[in-house]
């Protein structure tokens, strides 16, 4: 095995368990390792920090050469996340004017009561239960129904986008070397299905507005701070799939964490002061976002590497925040620790647009959890992968027209 | 030796941000003796910056803006209550009231003031305002909760225009008078100032350039009423801010052979005090505003900077100092960076934007007031400001820090046709400006020209 | 209790503001404002905030107290 394949080592379902001992041996073979595949591969905190300022690295994946069967189809505009500014700024201010500051400050802080009430609810339903999915359960159904309440889409739907979600975040998983053709046209479909369904429902909020996000983009009354109906559709796809992805791997890994090392777990049960910087420890510790790709707009020199101009660097955040040159005792979850700049939600202008709304979310579960975790224990460690999880669904139901 | 370090009586002088973070890192880093730290102003150690913001705006009590601690100090403070003098021989602090206060280790803090309007009587008139206590703020926020007619602001710094534009979003008529080109010019150069004065019209603030204020003038009853221009012209106002910069609280040590001047105190990259001869001081540490030291990036200039970031900065080497030996001691070696919020913009600089010859905007544009502006000095990088884009500064920071070459290399995303060609920085001469700059590059060593008197 | 932001630090990336939206807030699209002085009912989601400060810049404490004087 040598270095030029970590990539494809990192990425192998076999790893991803605990892909932490390819991570130190990504950081031991230096700060920029390139891959067999012609990509490099970023793995220290100082490096991809600097990588996720430097004005000359774009998320654009346009701004590669021309590959077979791209993210996204030909002329279309990714949506903000793969965006550059100044576009990248522009759209991210339009999609934020009805989520956060400095135009909705308060939006965030007002759903946690709905959060908290909506957590009960869910722990009520299986309090009595003998072994429960903390997945299926819990940690999925939570952000689902609050990224629902704030966008504006019905839960009922929820089969019916679980299953576009699911082609898109396999669509957006790294894997080197294998031919994406296929796996891009289907995200592609995905992709355009979801939009078409949120901008129908968007359209309805037209004339029936309610205190929802799609209400509010749709019903902009300056034409300069309106989005388009392919930026709407577009914004909606991500705010939709990353509300809710995310935060259930973060409240999972939390869970599972916690269960992995009952001291810790014994400790948030008797100071639970500790639970927002604990929160802040798990994006450190175990991120629901493990990579990041970026492509240098000109050719960067980087402890002693240069990164050419238009190839593919993957940033390896969740090896950063396991860096010992940034963080003491990297490996330990220590869920007071100090001067905890992590990169779990990314750093830059591209920092996690939902964050705030996930700590929240996360402190809430967590915290209702953690009092009923007495003598929980793993049904099997490590759990099984999502792949494995989940025996193929029936079809969804065509979309609904009505309402 | 270290153990001997760690004991003993230290006293800092200056009870401000420098004075109070030096406490707690000495704490930290083990000194276990006697602390005490001295300070003129009643209160215990408060923020300042919101003084010019939150406080004039109304939105903060001008006595809640006090410093939280990071760990207790276990000092005793002497607040209140002023250094008169230093006697080097003896070992001890002269003050205002009471005994002298014996040291084994001094730590000088203390400071700046406002620079007060060079006449006693017009300064006196009851309207006539500076900005730099929370005293000053108080009595200042409470003349513009009372809705004077117009505000009369004397100096385009941070200061002034943070006060201009604190009145302006109060609804408050504003004239700013600036003897230089423009708002902030001493500070950022050319470019960014026409940026302020846009700023500064573009809010409705009178602003009158190239002009010094020759009079103020009261009523029979001693009232602030207005003021005349050098221009021949009169501004009626019924306040007035005189935001002309700040003076070095350096008086009390006129007799204690230090390298103490009008320009602070010179020390050493580790923050030992210089005494008049050039010879660096063993006992005696200098931090924060009233400091000036060498710094390798800026071709080993004495700089005095007027930074919050700086007394944080500066107080923690010269804390760690005072409790190490030699061998262990650190360097201050900080690039300086500052902010200034004001219209509605986020302006934050890291480096010295004095020290160009040459600017270019590397990222965004002056229309959408959204930019990164690059300086340089005979070709490589040594300053960046950032307007409402401050997440970019750390790129630059590094830039600066590596001495990288100047204009910086291209492909930015949002680099605009404009980086191509780098115009003249335009910083001027401060002389000829009503603000004093908040970095000053004040040369080399010595401090003072000596007399060779032969025997 | 007090906050101090460390402003030379902080780059606008308004998480606090998210949080406690009644102690800080943006003024214009990127400068921060804060109240000093932390109301009781706002202490713990202003320890939210500093937690998650992306630059940890925020510092919340006790003052000097009087008695120390």
């Amino acid at each position: 095995m040598t270095e030029d394949t970590l990539l494809e080592r990192i990425t192998d379902y076999a790893n991803r368990p605990d892909p932490y001992p390819l991570y130190a041996e990504l950081r031991e073979a230096g700060p920029v390792v390139r891959q067999a595949d012609g990509s490099y591969l970023v793995g220290t905190y100082h490096e991809i920090a600097a990588l996720l300022h430097d004005p000359r690295i774009s998320a654009d994946p346009r701004s590669r050469p021309a590959s077979a069967g791209d993210l996204y189809e030909e002329g279309a505009q990714p949506p903000f996340l793969r965006l550059d500014d100044p576009e990248h700024h522009r759209l991210r201010t339009l999609a934020m004017r009805p989520f956060g500051p400095p135009h909705s400050p308060g939006r965030v802080d007002a759903m946690r009561g709905q959060i908290a009430d909506i957590t009960r609810e869910l722990l009520q339903g299986f309090r009595d239960r003998e072994q429960i999915d903390i997945v299926d359960d819990f940690a999925y159904p939570l952000p689902v129904t609050v990224i629902c309440r704030l966008l504006g889409v019905p839960r009922e739907d929820e089969p019916l986008f679980r299953e576009w979600s699911d082609v898109l975040v396999a669509g957006a998983d790294v894997k080197p070397g294998e031919d994406t053709t296929e796996r891009n046209q289907a995200t592609q479909q995905a992709r355009a299905e979801m939009g078409r369904y949120l901008l129908d429902l968007a359209e309805r909020r037209r004339t029936h507005p309610s205190d929802d996000l799609l209400s509010a983009f749709v019903n902009e009354p300056d034409p300069a701070l309106r989005l388009t109906r392919e930026e709407l559709a577009q914004t909606a796809v991500l705010l939709l799939i990353a509300g809710h992805e995310t935060t259930v791997n973060l409240i999972t890994n939390g869970v599972l964490t916690l269960l992995r090392q009952p001291d810790q777990l014994d400790r948030l049960r008797r100071e639970p002061g500790l639970l927002p910087s604990a929160v802040e420890e798990l994006l450190r510790y175990e991120p629901p976002v493990h990579m990041r790709e970026r492509i240098p707009l000109a050719d960067i020199g980087l402890a002693g590497t240069t990164l050419p101009t238009g190839s593919t660097v993957v940033l390896a955040l969740a090896s950063g925040n396991r860096d010992p040159k940034r963080f003491h005792d990297p490996d330990r979850f220590e869920p007071a620790r100090p001067d905890n700049q992590h990169l779990g939600f990314g750093s830059g202008i591209h920092l996690c647009y939902g964050g705030p709304l996930a700590r929240i979310e996360a402190q809430t579960a967590l915290g209702a959890l953690i009092p009923l975790l007495g003598t929980a224990a793993l049904v099997q460690d490590p759990p099984p992968l999502p792949a494995e999880r989940h025996a193929p669904r029936p079809p969804p139901p065509p979309p609904r027209r009505d309402q | 030796m270290t153990d001997d370090l760690r004991k003993g009586r230290i006293v800092i002088v200056g009870a401000s941000l420098a004075g109070l973070r030096a406490a707690e890192t000495l704490r930290e880093e083990g000194f276990t003796g006697s602390l005490t730290v001295v300070g003129d102003e009643a209160y215990p150690p408060y923020d300042r910056p919101p003084l010019s913001k939150q406080v004039l705006l109304g939105q903060t009590a001008p006595d809640a803006t006090g410093l939280p601690i990071r760990r207790d100090p276990d000092a005793e403070w002497r607040l209140g209550v002023r250094a008169t003098g230093l006697d080097p021989m003896g070992k001890r602090v002269l003050l205002s009231d009471g005994d002298p206060l014996p040291f084994d280790r001094l730590l000088i803090a203390t400071g700046t003031r406002a620079r007060p309007w060079p006449n006693p009587e017009e300064a006196a008139l009851e309207g006539v305002f500076t900005l730099r206590t929370c005293d000053d703020a108080g009595g200042l926020a409470a003349r513009l909760a009372a809705g004077p007619r117009r505000v009369l602001v004397i100096g385009g710094g941070f200061t002034g225009s943070e006060i201009a534009s604190a009145c302006r979003e109060r609804g408050l008529e504003v004239t700013v008078a600036e003897r230089g080109p423009g708002p902030l010019v001493g500070a950022l150069g050319g470019t960014l100032s026409k940026l302020a004065a846009a700023m500064h019209r573009g809010h409705g603030v009178d602003l009158r350039c190239g002009v010094t204020v020759t009079a103020l003038h009261g009523d029979g009853g001693g009232r602030f009423i207005g003021a005349d221009l050098s221009d021949g012209s009169r501004v009626e106002a019924d306040v007035c801010v005189v935001a002309l910069g700040a003076v070095r609280n350096v008086e009390w040590l006129a007799d204690a052979g230090l390298a103490a001047g009008p320009r602070g105190v010179a020390c050493d990259a580790g923050c030992r005090a210089f005494n008049m001869y050039g010879i660096v001081t063993d006992d005696v540490f200098v931090a924060g505003d009233v400091s000036r030291f060498p710094h390798p990036l800026f071709e080993y200039q004495m700089l005095s900077l007027e930074h919050w970031g700086n007394a944080v900065a500066q107080a923690e080497v010269a804390a760690h100092n005072m409790v190490s030996p030699g061998p262990l001691r650190r360097p201050h070696l900080a690039v300086p960076m500052f902010w200034s919020s004001q219209f509605g913009l986020n302006i934050k600089s890291v480096g010295v934007p004095s020290f160009s010859d040459q600017v270019v905007i590397a990222q965004g544009s002056l229309e959408a007031r959204r930019l990164a502006m690059v300086y340089g000095y005979r070709g490589r990088v040594t300053a960046a400001v950032t307007v409402n884009m401050a997440k970019s500064l750390e790129y630059y920071q590094h830039l600066i820090e590596t001495a990288a070459p100047f204009p910086p290399a291209p492909g930015a995303a949002d680099r605009p046709m404009a980086a191509e060609i780098p115009v003249p920085s335009d910083v001027p001469d401060p002389k000829g400006l009503s603000h004093g700059p908040t970095v000053a590059l004040t040369g080399y060593l010595p401090d003072r020209r000596l007399t060779v008197v032969q025997h | 209790m007090q906050i101090v932001v460390d402003l030379t630090l902080c780059q606008g990336y308004a998480q606090c503001v998210f949080l406690a939206p009644e102690v800080f807030r943006l003024h214009g699209e990127e400068a921060l404002l804060y109240t000093p002085t932390v109301p009781d009912d706002q202490l713990e989601r202003v320890r939210q905030a500093a937690a998650a400060c992306p630059v940890q810049a925020i510092l919340v404490g006790e003052e000097v107290s009087a008695g120390d004087r």
